[in-house]
């Protein structure tokens, strides 16, 4: 049997994969990804806690979807820095791009 | 016109002014000026003179100056006789030599200056003689003695006259200091310098006798500084550095005369006191006989005559401290024509011959006719040859002492003017007869330009008839016009005048045995008494004396206080100088090291700080993102806790 914990501890996990994604990629795309498994993991709570507390209702779903949206248009964003930032430094990893330091 | 005499003063202060300020570049314009100012001042007098002869006065007016509680010194004007007959004298001398300079000065580069201290030295002297109180005397005193200053250094290229005319300065002014003092007894003692006041204050016997003494002896301090009488006399002979016409003014005729004035003026304090008469008549008769000895010697021209000023000057002294108060004026004024046209001579000589020594010169006569006239009509003069003025005065001048009954002094008096005779004719027969001793100044010698010698002329018929308003058988001559409390009108005595005349002939008669027909040679005589001649050359040592003593003790004195002024003064100074520093020093420290530090700290701490704290700043996104992490955490762990 499936229950809540067990979502959780996935999405618990996932977003562990993606701290660690978003710590330790130098790549700026890796980094992007990882914020994807990040938003993901907070997706699989939303659609977990609505089955399991307020199954009639569809907020977590409907949430989940709004996440998805936003998370198209940040990476759209994202991914256009990543494009400007090759042009300007000629360079995506994020260790090199460190101008703004003391 | 006595009325609004100081109009009379004020016409020569007008030239000054105007030359001074809107015509010292254009001489003829500022020569023009004085000469109109001083004639007019001429001519005002005269009309005043004869007012005077109608009503004698005293006329006196006052004019509101200070004004404070406890003291009120007025301007004021004393119009007698006396101020009458010095106004002729001071406006006829002055106009001669205002003329007499236009020849002189011609071409010299200060000739509007020298104009303008004429003009000032006028005005001075004028108001000397108009004012009315001891005060205001004092005022114009100072003044004339300024003037006086100013022209002997005229020529202050020269190092003699601008010491001659230092040397001036401040020997009288030590007299000066003793009229000061005597105005002070007399202003404590009468508490009232106006000379009406004052004289209403001895007549009705309010002065103590013992301070009038001391107060008639002070201010004859005055007139001894600046009248060149014993023991001051010094700078009168070195004052002939300054021109000629100077001479002839201000250290013949006119302000060396105010003594004599000054001494006049206070006749009051001389009749009550016997003592203060008898300093003034000693000092006089000193003076005659010293000044006469030493011009006897003299080889300058202008110091013979200088000599012979300061021992007529004695002379009018004498006569006013016997109470000859007609005589010593008249003298005064008789002299002032006479001894102005002899220096107004020798400055004719001068410019011909370009020296002053007299052995250069001789046979002059030839080649200046005028001036070399006029001269010898003035030796006359001052010799007391019948019937020329100086005859009248010196006989008055004798009578007074006969009639006082001080016998030495009138022995003394006929002794000089003997020798009066001959040191005067032993320069007018050195000068102009003879033969020519130096041929390089006969060849250059000539007659002198109209200006020069019309004054010349002017003064000599002053100089035969001005005595003759003093004749002692005129019924209302000088002695009923100038006098004091009441004529004296002494009959002639014929004794005094025949041995007056033998003593003037026989100094004329030895001059010319020995100058004209060299029947005693002089250079033999001279060797004989050596010591004497010695003596009297080298004036009696007194330039010497003053240099030993007086003038040691002033530079002894400097150096004393030169030594103070180093060693505490100075100490002081720069004692307070170093303490100044090193309290600042002080000062200094604290402030590099504790408010320096203080506001240097509160900046390094702040960049010791920031230099720690900006290190968190390291620009990479993912550090951020860990922090960001880092604090979710830690929140969490305390939601926990």
């Amino acid at each position: 049997m499936v229950t809540l914990e067990h979502y959780l501890i996935l999405s618990a996990l996932l977003f562990c994969v993606g701290i660690f994604g978003l710590l330790t990629r130098r790549n700026a795309v890796g980094v992007l990804m990882s914020i994807e498994l990040m938003f993901n993991s907070a997706n699989i709570n939303f659609i977990a806690f609505s089955k399991f507390i307020t199954p009639e209702a569809l907020t977590g779903q409907i949430f989940a979807i709004f996440v998805i949206t936003i998370a198209a248009a940040e990476a759209t964003v994202g991914l256009a820095i990543v494009v400007l930032m090759y042009r300007n430094f000629n360079a995506v990893n994020v260790d090199k791009i460190n101008f703004m330091k003391w | 016109m006595i009325k609004y005499s100081y109009i009379i003063a004020f016409l020569p202060l007008l030239s000054y002014v105007l030359i001074v300020f809107f015509f010292s570049k254009r001489e003829k314009t500022a020569s023009g000026i004085a000469i109109t100012a001083v004639v007019s001042s001429f001519v005002l007098s005269l009309i005043a003179l004869f007012e005077t002869l109608a009503d004698h006065g005293p006329h006196i007016f006052e004019y509101e100056w200070i004004v404070i509680p406890g003291l009120k010194l007025p301007l004021s004007i004393f119009f007698d006789p006396l101020t009458a007959v010095m106004l002729m004298v001071v406006t006829i001398v002055s106009s001669c030599v205002h003329i007499y300079s236009l020849g002189y000065m011609h071409g010299d580069p200060r000739f509007s200056r020298f104009y303008a201290y004429l003009s000032l030295f006028t005005f001075s002297m004028l108001g000397l003689v108009l004012s009315g109180s001891f005060f205001v005397t004092f005022i114009f005193w100072e003044l004339v003695g300024l003037t006086s200053y100013l022209l002997i250094g005229f020529w202050f290229e020269k190092k003699v006259a601008s010491d001659a005319g230092k040397k001036a300065f401040i020997t009288t002014k030590i007299g000066d200091l003793g009229f000061l003092a005597g105005l002070l007894v007399l202003y404590w003692a009468a508490g009232t310098l106006n000379y009406s006041e004052v004289y209403h204050q001895i007549e009705e016997n309010q002065i103590p006798a013992i301070i009038l003494t001391a107060a008639g002896i002070l201010i004859f301090c005055g007139a001894i500084g600046k009248s060149a009488q014993f023991p001051l006399h010094v700078w009168l002979p070195d004052a002939m550095e300054g021109p000629t016409p100077v001479s002839a003014l201000i250290h013949a005729a006119t302000m060396v005369a105010a003594g004599v004035y000054l001494t006049a003026r206070i006749m009051s304090i001389i009749v009550v006191s016997h003592t203060a008469a008898m300093t003034i008549a000693y000092i006089g008769a000193i003076t005659a006989f010293m000044a006469a000895s030493i011009g006897l010697v003299q080889n300058d021209i202008k110091r013979v005559l200088a000599y012979s000023t300061v021992s007529q000057l004695g002379y009018m002294i004498m006569a006013l401290g016997v109470s000859g108060y007609t005589a010593g004026t008249f003298h005064l004024m008789t002299h002032a024509f006479f001894k102005a046209l002899l220096f107004l001579g020798a400055g004719s000589v001068i410019h011909a011959a370009h020296t002053n020594d007299i052995q250069q010169m001789g046979g002059l006569a030839k080649k200046m006719p005028i001036t070399s006239k006029t001269f010898f009509i003035a030796s006359l003069s001052i010799a007391g040859i019948f019937p020329l003025s100086g005859f009248w005065s010196k006989d008055e001048i004798f009578a007074s002492i006969y009639h006082e009954g001080h016998y030495f002094l009138l022995a003394l008096a006929v002794l000089v003017a003997g020798m009066t005779a001959f040191y005067m004719f032993r320069l007018c027969f050195l000068t102009f007869t003879g033969e020519a001793r130096d041929y390089h100044v006969y060849e250059h010698a000539h007659e002198s330009p109209k200006t020069m010698t019309y004054p010349l002329i002017f003064l000599a018929f002053l100089s035969i008839f001005a005595g003759w308003v003093g004749m002692p058988w005129l019924e209302h001559g000088y002695s009923s016009f100038v006098y004091f409390e009441h004529p004296h009108h002494a009959a002639a005595n014929y004794v005094l005048m025949i041995v007056g005349t033998i003593a003037a002939l026989s100094g004329i008669f030895l001059a010319y045995q020995m100058y004209y027909k060299r029947a005693i040679d002089p250079v033999k005589m001279g060797a004989r008494f050596k010591p004497v001649y010695t003596f009297i050359y080298n004036k009696w040592y007194f330039d010497e004396l003053y240099m030993g003593t007086v003038i040691k003790f002033a530079y002894w004195f400097m150096e004393v206080l030169y030594r103070f002024d180093q060693g505490v003064i100075d100490w002081f100074v720069n004692f307070v100088g170093r303490f100044g520093m090193f309290n600042s020093r002080v000062w200094q420290t604290f402030d590099v090291y504790v408010v320096d530090g203080a506001v240097n700290g509160a900046g390094f701490m702040t960049r010791w700080f920031a230099g720690g704290l900006r290190k968190i700043q390291t620009g990479a996104v993912q550090n951020y993102a860990f922090v960001i992490f880092l604090g979710v955490v830690l929140l969490m762990l305390f939601k926990m806790i």
